[in-house]
């Protein structure tokens, strides 16, 4: 198993490493130099390892970046007013389907114009099959999932993009699992959601029950570790693995 | 899935074979293994072994900030990296809410369908090199030169050309650019003819194509598939039309779809593409506004916590990106929706009880490029 790196930095550290290491890297792109801000500590650029850490501590608990990180003189840097909110998704679809399965349609939203739908996992199966049957919903456009460490009771969010060529809409259905959790697999509804399903597993470790053949795609059989898991650091390797098809050492 | 096969089987009936094509095998575009097992010279199953060219592009996004990591997005469907671009910079755009000067819109149209014609002629070479004929190869790659020279001239950059920026583009338009352009959608009308001349009526051409590979709209639809090999399958949708972006519902064009959902049909679409792209780019010339060609964007990109999913219709299909910002200078999460995998799929459904042969041309229809398919 990757090692916890988690645990080992506070937010405000975090996000001092994040603002500079950024700039360092900014500038080097070929990009008009920006005039920083001094340095908000004694952080010089790091190697690349240290902004997985950094990133993967940063979100979950929603710690915000403490104001004092915020570069003040870049250059044509707004102040950041508190950004679009989501607002309440009021059609009658997602009217229906809250009236229709209670509260386990725990929020029915859009964002930048864009709707969601968070369900309850229990129920995911028979939403999605009345999101297909009855409401059009015909094409699953996409499968995948976000890793919240730090959010106690849910680490994952499986996120369902679906699309309706009849109503030219699409939405978001997302709901959360804890770590070790199953999601009902979804092929019998959309075939084309098992390969997707298949990376889900291969990138997040989220079992599907019903996948009809649940292993690795993109990643050798053999490899251990699920790579976009936040606690994944960006240049782990499955050493042992190399070592044993490849015969040779990783370089790590 | 074998059993029923082997009850109708007689002592005439050869034995089953597992065949290994690739990963190195020059019809596979790429690294693309696909493990066939047939029936002497009929497929009865498919499995792709993919994975060879996965470079973590998803992780590495997160460890980059919104503006380094749009240089990444070219090395995935590397035949047309200006596509990627604008899909990355697009959902950026979404995400910090900012909206795009027209000129820049109109650069973006040009180069992307400039982009698409060449992705084109890419997929038509290369098919029709896998089904046997030499000559489309060196006549579409003689053609997309002048599109790579154009690329070039504008960006510095002939493959990964990272022509876009988040909030516009970073090159003014060189000067000539437009009479290029035009004169290059003069020069490419006829040649499109051409290629026409070469395969459209030729016998061999049809006769390895037409039947082959055949897929109904309601399968398609089930299998995910995008682009043209869904056009081809007489489903008439194209994002640029049902959900346009950056300024294409201020052009006029077609949407051109076949109906058999055959090999043959999708390359027609794909033909009758070219030509609509070659309309576009003119609309796009002509009309090309005055202006800004960037919006106003903070160098240190922080979109407010949330989350976007923004497609747009890749010359392969459905490119969407879904990303999640948790207020910080990096992306949380970026999750490419590519269309070059979802396509690949289908290869089982579309090759089960064809030929050997067929295998080659239907992996060419599909026109997936592995560095996409992978990422």
């Amino acid at each position: 198993m990757p090692e916890d790196t988690l645990g080992n930095s506070s937010a405000p550290e975090t996000a001092a490493a994040q603002a500079a290491d950024a700039k360092s890297s900014v500038g080097s792109q070929g990009e008009p130099p920006v005039q920083p801000a001094k340095p908000t500590g004694e952080e010089a650029p790091k190697p690349l390892a240290a902004p997985a850490a950094a990133t993967a501590a940063a979100p979950g608990t929603g710690a915000p970046a403490p104001p004092a990180a915020v570069p003040s003189k870049t250059p044509a840097a707004p102040a950041k007013p508190a950004g679009p909110v989501p607002e309440p998704w009021n059609e009658p679809l997602p009217n229906d389907l809250m009236s229709r399965f209670g509260s386990a349609v725990r929020e029915a939203s859009t964002y930048l114009g864009q709707a969601y739908l968070v369900i309850d996992c229990a129920e995911a199966p028979e939403v999605l099959r009345v999101l297909r049957d009855e409401c059009q919903f015909d094409y699953c456009v996409d499968l995948t999932a976000v890793h919240y460490p730090k959010r106690e009771a849910t680490q994952f969010d499986v996120v369902w993009i679906l699309y309706s060529f009849t109503r030219n809409q699409r939405v978001r259905v997302k709901t959360q699992i804890k770590d070790g959790d199953t999601v009902p697999s979804v092929v019998g509804l959309w075939p084309t959601a098992n390969w997707l399903e298949r990376e889900c597993y291969d990138m997040f470790g989220i079992q599907f029950a019903g996948h009809p053949d649940l292993r690795r795609i993109l990643l050798p059989d053999g490899w251990k570790g699920f790579p976009l898991r936040k606690d994944y650091p960006i240049t782990q390797q499955d050493t042992e693995w190399v070592r044993e098809n490849l015969h040779i050492e990783s370089g790590q | 899935m074998t059993t029923s096969h082997r009850e109708e089987r007689t002592f005439l009936d050869s034995q089953e074979l597992i065949l290994n094509m690739g990963p190195q095998h020059p019809s596979t575009h790429g690294v693309l293994r696909v493990i066939l097992k047939l029936d002497g010279e009929k497929v009865i199953g498919t499995e792709c072994v993919i994975g060879y060219l996965h470079r973590g592009v998803e992780k590495i996004a997160e460890n980059r900030t919104y503006a380094m990591f749009n240089p990444y997005v070219d090395r995935m469907d590397y035949v047309a990296a200006v596509s990627n671009g604008l899909g990355y910079c697009l959902a950026v755009e979404k995400l910090i809410n900012v909206e795009v000067p027209a000129r820049a819109q109109f650069l973006r149209v040009i180069m992307t369908e400039l982009n698409r014609l060449a992705s084109h002629q890419v997929w038509l070479g290369t098919h029709a090199l896998d089904i046997g004929a030499m000559t489309p190869l060196f006549y579409t790659f003689r053609d997309r030169e002048e599109i790579l020279k154009i690329f070039e001239k504008y960006c510095g950059a002939r493959l990964t050309t990272h022509a876009f920026r988040i909030g516009g583009c970073q090159y003014e338009a060189y000067d000539g650019m437009e009479q290029e352009v035009l004169t290059f959608c003069d020069f490419l009308l006829p040649k499109i003819d051409e290629y026409e001349q070469l395969l459209t009526t030729n016998r061999i051409w049809v006769e390895r194509t037409k039947g082959v590979g055949v897929i109904s709209g309601a399968d398609a639809i089930a299998m995910g598939l995008t682009g043209p090999p869904l056009r081809a399958s007489g489903v008439k949708w194209d994002l640029r039309k049902a959900q346009p972006y950056s300024a294409y519902d201020q052009f006029d064009f077609e949407i051109p779809i076949g109906y058999n959902g055959d090999t043959y049909d999708r390359y027609l679409v794909r033909i009758a593409e070219m030509r609509q792209s070659v309309r576009i780019i003119r609309q796009a010339v002509e009309r090309l506004p005055q202006g800004p060609i960037m919006a106003k964007v903070s160098k240190m990109l922080k979109p407010p916590v949330g989350e976007v999913y923004v497609s747009i219709e890749a010359p392969k299909g459905e490119l969407g990106y879904y990303i999640v910002s948790d207020g910080s200078l990096q992306p949380y999460r970026v999750r490419v929706r590519p269309p070059s995998f979802v396509n690949l799929q289908a290869l089982d459904q579309m090759v089960k009880g064809q030929l050997v042969a067929d295998v080659v041309a239907v992996i060419g229809t599909l026109d997936i490029v592995l560095g996409e398919v992978d990422r």
